[in-house]
């Protein structure tokens, strides 16, 4: 275990963990929007920074790619920390006015959309936090989507904005995505997913549609299983 | 050149190249950097090759690394007077050889002139340009040809390798290092020997050491001078510091927008390889090393240690969080010294002359000299190298010569895009690491953007946030999201549409994107507003509150008109006018159109009675 005092308690918490765990174990509330459990971290949102202090220097950090360290003093809510939460509510909310995560974070930190911002209307929810593009490589499997361009061009899609020939339509990005971006419809026997329909498998029991043929064929190929052994729901079987 | 087995064996190539070297035959060295190139010094060449041909002659026309003095190229010297010769046209090639080559006559006219004195200058050790400049790392470039080793042998290049490792431990050399007192020159300044001796200690295989010649600062090109000029002294330096952290592998990340650079460098590697200083048994030692070139494609953020790493390795070049150092967990998540070119190009010199040499020059924190690019409004524009605690007035009114048509200084930025301008109060500052970062600015790679009072300090701002958008990488909300911000709020002030508490709003904005960013491009990015605010508050009043650019610069902010009382009426900004905005009877005074005017200073600049008023 390693000691650390956070926000001024004594906290210990096993080796080898991120501050973030660190300080949620400790009760401490940090907000996240990048940080989802099914995917390695990027540090891409910026809002669990908090500010440590080794010695006399004092420094900001992402809490959760920050290893805890023994003796580390941390301040999860200083004036530095809180000044940069507030300013990524502010650059977010200009960026998807509409998402209603924003709004609703935002408010809980007590951040006000900045009226000298001109409000983007061609991002949608996307805040390019890049937890679908990590769960569809490192959980998938299939890298379907990517990142395109560089900085305020950035976009996330499958390449060259076309249907993807490698996307299974499984919605990993989907349930990953943290303000709702990624719009997927699932129709009975059809579904849309980044500009491309899948044909969907009904169960062999119930009849009930329940995943995209793709799907079933990626999974029945990597594990060996045979097709028909899993076109059946998982209620069903 | 033959494999060398040992020391030995170097020293008797060294010596058996300077047996061949005479010092009284004549040498005409040309400037063959890309500056120079850029005037067309390679046709020079030629025809000075031609020249000597035709006149049966026996003299080597030499084309070296970069001379510095880029504002008069093409240059050459001849040799062995070391008579300086400036803005050579191929006009000038058969005097040249027939006069000054023949018969040792200098030619006047194509000597420089000094503005100060209008007297006429020989040597080039006396150009006020050169005159107070230290070239230790710089000053061989213009006697080597950079494409053939045995230049670099012969002023005892790779005897500091020799040196190293016959009779230095690996921890020697590191100490040695440590004690000169280097800095990083690529920007940050951290302490090389430090950095060195964290990854001798760190575990892993093998072991990298990289040189950073992705310089992508707007007007910087030393690093690509010293690649271009003289590549065996990075390859030394890196070899060295293989040696002491046990490095195994290393590389070259260059941008492949300096061709010239990959070309050189690619034929000195090959070169080096030949001669057994790189690859498997170093001089006969156990020490097996070898270098391989990483071509970039010229992202600014590649810059960065973390990005520069992704891109070697074949992903997109975006940082990462760098808890854990570059040292123990680099490229390939293996111990990483990553140094700066000029910073390995300082090795050499440390090894071969001493720590306490080494030390003896400069200030109290920064050792050594530096290579600054001295561009914009400056009279001398090109490269210098000097002793670190020069003051900035000496580095612009000394070696630069001052303001072109006697204007005023307003400020120099410093750092690349993300330095800081710094006013006329502080022209006294001696430039150094930490001097240059107390007041809000920072050394970056060593660019000096100079500007006269008609440059407009929000628009400068504006400039330098624009590159960084552009260069920024996305990954992190602050930089991505805030640096667009910042300049969207600085157009706005440019074309009159500022509001009051602009200001702070940018203060705010700064304060946050430089402590919530990942990597250093997002956490320096508001330095140029930062800093122009602090020295320049009255500018971005009177943009916001007056609606007024008091150095004429922002075009929804003035208009032109011509002072009757100085106009001849001699016609000539007619011409230029690609709008037809000007009109009036010749030898009468001209009026300008508004309405018509785009704004875009031609007229300005061909009026030779300074009588168009712009406010």
């Amino acid at each position: 275990m390693v000691n650390m005092i956070i926000d001024g308690k004594n906290i210990s918490a096993p080796k080898d963990t991120m501050l973030l765990e660190a300080i949620r174990g400790a009760g401490i509330s940090v907000p996240t929007l990048c940080a989802h459990e099914a995917v390695s971290r990027s540090g891409s949102c910026r809002l669990c920074v908090v500010e440590i202090k080794k010695g006399n220097r004092s420094r900001i950090v992402t809490s959760c790619l920050y290893g805890v360290e023994e003796g580390l003093v941390v301040d999860t809510k200083s004036d530095r920390v809180l000044n940069v939460r507030r300013l990524v509510m502010e650059l977010l909310l200009a960026r998807c006015p509409e998402s209603d995560v924003l709004q609703k974070m935002a408010l809980e930190m007590g951040a006000k959309p900045q009226s000298r911002f001109v409000a983007d209307t061609d991002k949608g929810k996307c805040i390019l936090c890049r937890s679908c593009v990590r769960v569809c490589e490192e959980v998938v499997g299939v890298s379907a989507i990517g990142l395109f361009a560089r900085g305020s061009q950035k976009t996330v899609g499958p390449p060259f904005h076309e249907q993807s020939d490698v996307c299974i339509g499984c919605g990993a990005c989907v349930y990953v995505c943290p303000t709702g971006h990624i719009e997927m419809i699932s129709t009975g026997e059809k579904r849309k997913i980044w500009g491309r329909r899948f044909k969907m498998q009904p169960c062999d029991k119930c009849g009930k549609y329940f995943a995209p043929v793709d799907q079933l064929k990626f999974i029945s190929k990597k594990t060996g299983v045979p097709f028909k052994e899993l076109s059946v729901c998982t209620e069903c079987r | 050149m033959i494999k060398m087995n040992n020391t030995q064996a170097l020293r008797q190539v060294q010596d058996d190249l300077k047996s061949q070297y005479d010092p009284k035959k004549k040498l005409v060295t040309i400037c063959a950097g890309t500056g120079c190139r850029g005037y067309g010094c390679i046709k020079v060449k030629e025809e000075l090759e031609a020249e000597i041909k035709k006149q049966n002659m026996d003299v080597e026309v030499r084309a070296t690394g970069c001379f510095g003095f880029c504002e008069k190229g093409p240059l050459v010297i001849i040799h062995p007077e070391k008579i300086f010769y400036q803005q050579v046209k191929i006009k000038d090639v058969p005097d040249i050889i027939s006069k000054t080559v023949a018969q040792g006559e200098v030619l006047e006219k194509l000597l420089y002139r000094d503005p100060q004195t209008n007297e006429t200058v020989m040597k080039e050790e006396d150009v006020p340009f050169y005159k107070k400049q230290n070239r230790l790392v710089f000053g061989q470039n213009g006697m080597i040809d950079p494409t053939r080793i045995e230049d670099y042998l012969v002023i005892d290049g790779y005897s500091a390798l020799a040196k190293a490792l016959s009779g230095m431990t690996p921890e020697g050399v590191i100490s040695e290092v440590k004690k000169a007192g280097l800095r990083g020159r690529g920007g940050g300044g951290f302490l090389a020997g430090i950095k060195w001796e964290g990854s001798r200690r760190a575990h892993g295989e093998p072991k990298y050491v990289i040189g950073n010649g992705d310089e992508g600062d707007p007007g910087a090109y030393m690093d690509r001078s010293l690649m271009e000029g003289n590549p065996h002294s990075v390859i030394e330096g890196m070899i060295i510091g293989a040696y002491a952290i046990g490095a195994s592998e290393g590389y070259i990340y260059v941008r492949n927008e300096y061709p010239l650079a990959v070309i050189h460098l690619t034929m000195a590697i090959e070169s080096a390889r030949e001669a057994g200083l790189l690859g498997r048994n170093i001089l006969g030692t156990d020490f097996s090393f070898d270098i391989k070139i990483s071509k970039g494609g010229g992202a600014f953020v590649c810059g960065e240690s973390s990005a520069l790493f992704a891109s070697i390795e074949g992903r997109a070049g975006e940082p990462r969080a760098k808890y854990v150092h570059a040292v123990e967990k680099g490229l390939w998540d293996k111990p990483t010294v990553l140094n700066n070119v000029e910073t390995w190009a300082n090795v050499p010199l440390i090894i071969s002359k001493g720590a306490d040499w080494y030390a003896s020059i400069g200030t109290e924190n920064s050792k050594g000299t530096k290579i600054f690019s001295l561009v914009g409004k400056i009279n001398n524009t090109g490269l210098i190298e000097v002793p670190m605690g020069m003051t900035l007035r000496e580095i612009i009114y000394g070696m630069g010569g001052g303001i072109p048509k006697g204007r005023k200084f307003k400020a120099v930025q410093t750092g690349g895009p993300s330095g800081g301008c710094i006013p006329e109060s502080l022209l006294d500052l001696q430039v150094d690491f930490d001097r240059l970062y107390e007041v809000g600015s920072m050394m970056g790679s060593g660019g000096m953007i100079v500007m006269d009072d008609r440059s407009c300090m929000v628009d400068v701002a504006k400039y330098f946030l624009a590159f960084l958008q552009e260069e920024s990488c996305g990954k992190c909300v602050p930089c991505r999201e805030g640096v667009r911000r910042m300049r969207e709020i600085l157009e706005d002030i440019c074309a009159g549409k500022g509001e009051e508490g602009d200001v702070e709003l940018l203060e705010h904005i700064s304060t946050g994107v430089a402590d919530g960013s990942l990597c250093a491009l997002g956490g320096s990015a508001p330095n140029p507003v930062l800093s122009t605010i602090k020295y320049f508050r009255e500018e971005y009043d009177a943009h916001i509150r007056d609606h007024r650019c008091p150095a004429g610069v922002c075009k929804a902010l003035i208009t032109y008109s011509i002072d009757p009382e100085k106009c001849t009426g001699c016609g000539l900004c007619i011409k230029v006018c690609p709008t037809q905005a000007v009109s009036g009877e010749k030898k009468k005074a001209h009026t300008i159109n508004n309405d018509l005017c785009t704004r875009c200073g031609a007229c300005i600049e061909s009026c030779k009675f300074d009588a168009i008023n712009v406010k």
